[in-house]
């Protein structure tokens, strides 16, 4: 099966300085994919080449099973775009915002009102469609962009970081959507900066750092291969010695922080076994007991600063 | 429905002139210039006092009208819309390049035209009489897409400033008018008057426009139709190709 999104060595010059280099990668059929990476490493550059915005300096994209350079018309009739900055026409209401896409991706007048009607009510702007979208907060401005981008009922959504500036509600709102059209068969390609939304919502993301992919994966498996040593945190009801607890096999480090211990383990699993035991052969009953997990974050904050260009 | 297909992305461009329509000429402003203008031009002419007879003043009123209401508004759409990103939003859907720029075409043609025929028919209240119609109503439409095609040269260049274009249009579209026969008749003007006179697109319009009103003209009328044809064929192909090209470079 052709992946929807098939980019190869996509590279973009601005002046002197490259934007964007032999960026490559793949997005299936159903997809979340998370596109991450600092600011300025090239992220809306990437999708702007991707949504044929502005043309690739070099390299390739088909979307779709359309090359983007030479049939942009076909492409593009099979996705809708999020952009990074809010583009709805202020000076036309919602309701005639969402009427001109219709027509722009050529849908019959009844369809592109029935779609509209559907949509604004998914967003929560139905009883705010007759008014211009200049009076519109940013959250209602996004959730209407968002409605426009999906009137003709794309197979593939691109989203440039749709979150944000957003309050928690409006987040979350978005969010749910977009996890709802996923299961619904919409391919979603989504530039965020925030690792714990991509974290819940993609399947697989994409680091990229100063222009050049640094990894592609799940996740999880971004986070495991990132940190082999996990931490546990753990406190007990009295006093213990901290060279007690070192001395207990599968436990590699200890570290102490207020009423709590730090314990650095490679067999995560082992090491809990041995605290429990330490505890029960001690009399120290445990009050609390946690595993830290490595975060995307700190995943990402890795990848993206070892070996500085 | 093939979405590339040639009537398919007539009609959304179609889509695209009628929101430049409701958000760039539906505007208290640019309608009260629109139907003012023609109207104070008008009354300056008269004031003038010179020795011209007013079916020739107004000829050339009409020229001046849809000269300037069919360039008005249009060069400044790119750069409003680059600046407010709604450029951006056209480019990722799926119309082409050709269809953005045929639809704010579309948007000035209607424009020039609607105003053009309240001067016209202010010159019938003041007493002109129209000898030929079927010719004026030609070579209005004709002159339309020509002058509408003007107005999207204009915008070639590609900023996101619409003042700069503003002034650069200025620059361009007054000599025109001094070059086109509207204040001296072309019959009155020097040798080298005369070959810039020709190279002007205004010049066959306003010979069509006298034409109609008084019978009299500089041009046979057919040169007058052929040549307004073929530079609006010119630069219609024109500003579609450079818009095409330079596109990219306002996102
Ligand atoms: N139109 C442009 N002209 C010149 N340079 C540009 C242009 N657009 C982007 N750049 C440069 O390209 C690089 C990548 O920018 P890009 O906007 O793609 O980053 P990003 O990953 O989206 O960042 P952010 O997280 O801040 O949105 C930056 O160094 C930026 O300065
Ligand atoms: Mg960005």
């Amino acid at each position: 099966m052709t992946p929807v999104i098939q980019a190869s060595n996509l590279t973009k010059v601005f002046g002197k300085s490259t934007a964007v280099e032999h960026v490559s990668f793949e997005v299936q059929k159903g997809e979340i994919f998370g596109f991450l990476g600092p600011n300025g490493a090239g992220k809306t550059t990437t999708t702007r080449m991707l949504t044929g915005v502005i043309p690739p300096d070099a390299g390739t994209a088909t979307i779709l099973a359309h090359d983007i350079r030479t049939e942009p018309v076909m492409a593009k009739q099979g996705f809708g775009v999020v952009p990074e900055t809010s583009n709805a026409y202020t000076d036309l209401t919602a309701w005639q915002n969402l009427m001109l896409m219709g027509e722009l991706y050529g849908l019959p007048r009844s369809r592109a009102e029935q779609r509209s009607s559907e949509l604004l009510t998914m967003v929560g702007l139905l009883e705010r469609k007759d008014q211009k979208v200049q009076a519109y907060s940013k959250g209602m401005k996004q959730r209407l962009i968002l409605a426009m981008a999906l009137i003709h009922e794309p197979e593939l959504l691109f989203l440039d970081e749709p979150t944000s500036g957003l309050d928690v509600q409006s987040t979350q709102m978005i969010l749910t959507l977009l996890r709802d059209l996923n299961r619904k068969g919409t391919t979603i390609f989504l530039t965020t900066h925030n690792m714990e939304e991509a974290n819940r919502l993609c399947h697989r993301v994409g680091i990229i750092r100063a222009g050049k992919m640094v990894a592609i994966d799940a996740p999880e498996k971004l986070k495991v291969a990132i940190d082999r040593v996990h931490k546990i945190e753990i406190s007990f009801d009295r006093e213990v010695s901290s060279d007690a607890l070192a001395g207990l096999s599968d436990v590699t480090g200890v570290n102490r922080t207020g009423d709590k211990w730090q314990i650095s383990a490679e067999n995560r699993d082992a090491a809990i076994h041995s605290l429990v035991t330490f505890s029960q052969q001690n009399g120290a009953a445990i009050v609390t007991l946690n595993t830290l997990a490595p975060s995307l974050d700190e995943a990402f904050l890795r990848l993206t600063q070892e070996a500085k260009p | 429905m093939n979405p590339a297909g040639f009537s398919e992305q007539v009609r959304r461009a179609w889509a695209i002139a009628k929101k430049d329509i409701r958000i760039y000429y539906l505007k208290g402003p640019v309608l009260i210039f629109g139907v003012f203008m023609p109207l104070f031009m008008f009354l300056a002419f008269l004031m003038g006092g010179r020795q011209l007879p007013l079916s020739f003043l107004i000829s050339g009123l009409v020229g001046m009208t849809l000269f300037f209401t069919a360039t008005a508004v249009s060069p400044a759409i790119f750069p409003w819309e680059g600046q407010a990103k709604t450029l951006e939003r056209l480019a990722s859907c799926p119309v082409t390049v050709e269809a953005i720029v045929f639809g704010d075409m579309i948007a000035s043609i209607l424009f020039g035209i609607g105003i053009t025929i309240v001067t016209v028919i202010i010159g019938l209240a003041v007493g002109l009489s129209l000898i030929h119609g079927i010719t004026l109503l030609v070579a209005i439409l004709l002159a339309a897409c020509c002058f509408s095609a003007i107005g999207m040269l204009l915008a070639v260049p590609p900023t996101n400033v619409p003042s700069n274009i503003m002034m650069l249009s200025s620059l361009i579209k007054f000599p025109l008018v001094f070059i086109s026969g509207i204040f001296v008749p072309l019959e009155q003007m020097p040798a080298w008057g005369l070959v810039l006179a020709v190279c002007s697109p205004l010049t066959y319009f306003t010979d069509l426009v006298r034409y109609s009103f008084t019978g009299t003209h500089f041009f046979a009328v057919w040169i007058d139709i052929a040549a307004l044809a073929v530079f609006t064929v010119v630069f219609t192909v024109g500003t579609m190709y450079l818009h095409k090209r330079t596109m990219p470079k306002r996102m």
